[in-house]
């Protein structure tokens, strides 16, 4: 890490070559590029959606696992973080064929007589598969989150009268929205790091920060460019870990 | 609520949907990624099989995988033990935890750069030092689970009893924690098996991994020889898992920490 913050001091000359210094310079000529601040944009409201996706998806799985008695629940908690042993490609792959333009989605806008729509390399196959990629995440801390829900209260809730609909809005959801706060901000931190499906369903048209530093270091070697993008990546998150560690000693208390 | 468990379904199947396809496609006949596929094969399985580069990466991730297994237990074993009981400042702890917190790209960037100047980029004792980073603070983990259940009076007794604490530790300590060394081995092993981002960084054009390759040949092409290959890396990972829970109880040792 300290390497990283020196190599980010350092500053390379227009013809591309890299000369040891102490100098912000690299810093400077980042922050100084609009690029750089859409593409923080972009990462951050990317980020965003795909986390509040994942919960919206995630959620009611969870809810399911901490209630359900039935001797399935085990094999089904495994079943949902058992993406997590597989590699990212893997599942990038998965989306592709679903999502591609002769894929799976395609194909069947097409036997219904609508016009195709291009799902991958844009920002809508990113979306989707980040989505995808952080729901086990997701999932393991709204179960965590959820282990303080006392299921007597939605009972006395029900006893009292409201109607499922309503005693989940005014029971369950406040109840659980401290977890939904610390799942969110798990999965948008991660997603905000997320590299491999952003570069492969964005097929070099999706430009995210990670993308960006990846490029920088291994594509046209501005390695002080690439160091300082990295710290800067790092404040952000540290920023949403600070804002996460709070969250949970509230919800803690 | 009746419609929990039926949105629950529909996360579950959007969960699960890309490995199910991918398990379908790696079957197709065609010569592309096309949904769905005109008929069904096991000619991309056949040149999977056949496929040089392909086989190079996959011996390659194995030896380095099985390598960095044995580091990781060399190194973390005696770390966690060191740990649990106390015999080493917090600030270790947080060292070696730290690689977790942090985003892999940043870790495999920082490696890059720390290993570029040793000459050690796309090396073998490079690529095994990068995954013994990610790979050890799982280690370390499990191992300071295990050690830390058991109950100190059983190293007093084999003191009591006149063993020397090497023997003490060799015939009595690792013994009890032979399930927490196992589900360790085979998370080091998966971990450093599955790993793509930080060996992004430190490959090169003659040291490929497998998961690498799969990575490469994604960007370029899309064909089903990419499913297959993929359904091969699940397979070993659930073969993997499956096996040592049964014999260890994988699932139980890694969910108690």
């Amino acid at each position: 890490m300290l390497v990283l913050l020196r190599m980010s001091l350092n500053i390379t000359t227009d013809s591309g070559t890299l000369v040891e210094a102490w100098s912000v310079a690299t810093y400077e000529r980042l922050l100084s590029d609009p690029y750089i601040w859409r593409i923080t944009r972009d990462s951050l409201t990317l980020s965003a959606i795909a986390a509040s996706a994942a919960i919206l998806l995630s959620y009611p799985m969870a809810l399911f696992l901490f209630r359900s008695q039935s001797r399935w629940r085990g094999l089904l908690a495994v079943v949902a973080v058992a993406p997590l042993l597989v590699s990212g490609t893997a599942r990038v792959i998965g989306w592709l064929v679903i999502l591609g333009d002769n894929g799976l989605v395609n194909a069947g806008l097409k036997a219904l007589g609508f016009a195709s729509i291009p799902l991958i390399n844009n920002w809508a196959g990113v979306r989707i598969g980040l989505t995808e990629s952080v729901m086990p995440y997701a999932i393991l801390a709204l179960l965590a989150g959820f282990g303080r829900l006392d299921p007597r209260l939605e009972e006395a809730a029900s006893t009292l009268g409201a109607a499922p609909l309503r005693a989940f809005c005014f029971v369950t959801l406040p109840l659980t929205a401290g977890a939904i706060g610390a799942a969110w901000l798990l999965a948008f931190v991660l997603s905000i790091s997320a590299f491999i499906t952003p570069h492969l369903m964005g097929g070099g048209r999706v430009f995210v920060l990670a993308t960006e530093i990846y490029d920088a270091a291994t594509q046209t070697l501005d390695w002080p460019a690439a160091a300082a993008l990295s710290v800067y990546a790092l404040l952000l998150l540290l920023a949403f870990g600070v804002a996460k560690l709070a969250l949970d000693r509230r919800s803690a208390a | 609520m009746r419609l929990t468990p039926i949105f629950a379904a529909l996360g579950y199947a959007f969960l699960l949907a890309p490995l199910a396809i991918v398990v379908l496609m790696s079957f197709s006949d065609d010569p592309y990624l096309n949904f769905p596929p005109h008929g069904f094969s096991l000619r991309w399985y056949a040149a999977l099989a056949v496929n040089v580069s392909m086989r190079d990466a996959a011996s390659t991730s194995v030896i380095l995988a099985a390598s960095v297994t044995g580091l990781s237990l060399l190194v973390g074993v005696p770390a966690a033990l060191a740990l649990s009981r106390g015999a080493a400042p917090p600030v270790v702890a947080g060292a070696l935890s730290a690689p977790l917190l942090l985003p892999t790209l940043i870790v495999g960037l920082g490696l890059l750069l720390v290993l570029q100047p040793l000459g050690l980029v796309a090396t073998w004792p490079g690529l095994a030092l990068g995954h013994l980073v990610v790979v050890l603070p799982f280690v370390v983990r499990l191992m300071g689970t295990a050690f830390a259940a058991l109950p100190p009076e059983t190293r007093e007794a084999a003191a009591t009893l006149g063993a020397p604490p090497w023997r003490g530790f060799l015939l009595v300590t690792l013994p009890m924690v032979l399930p927490g060394l196992i589900a360790s081995a085979t998370l080091a092993f998966l971990v450093s098996f599955d790993e793509t981002v930080i060996s992004l960084f430190l490959v090169g054009p003659r040291l490929v991994t497998l998961p690498i390759a799969l990575f490469r040949y994604t960007e370029s092409r899309t064909d089903p020889l990419v499913a297959a290959l993929a359904v091969v890396l699940i397979v070993v990972s659930a073969a993997l898992v499956l096996v040592v829970d049964r014999v260890a109880g994988f699932t139980r040792t890694v969910a108690r920490s």
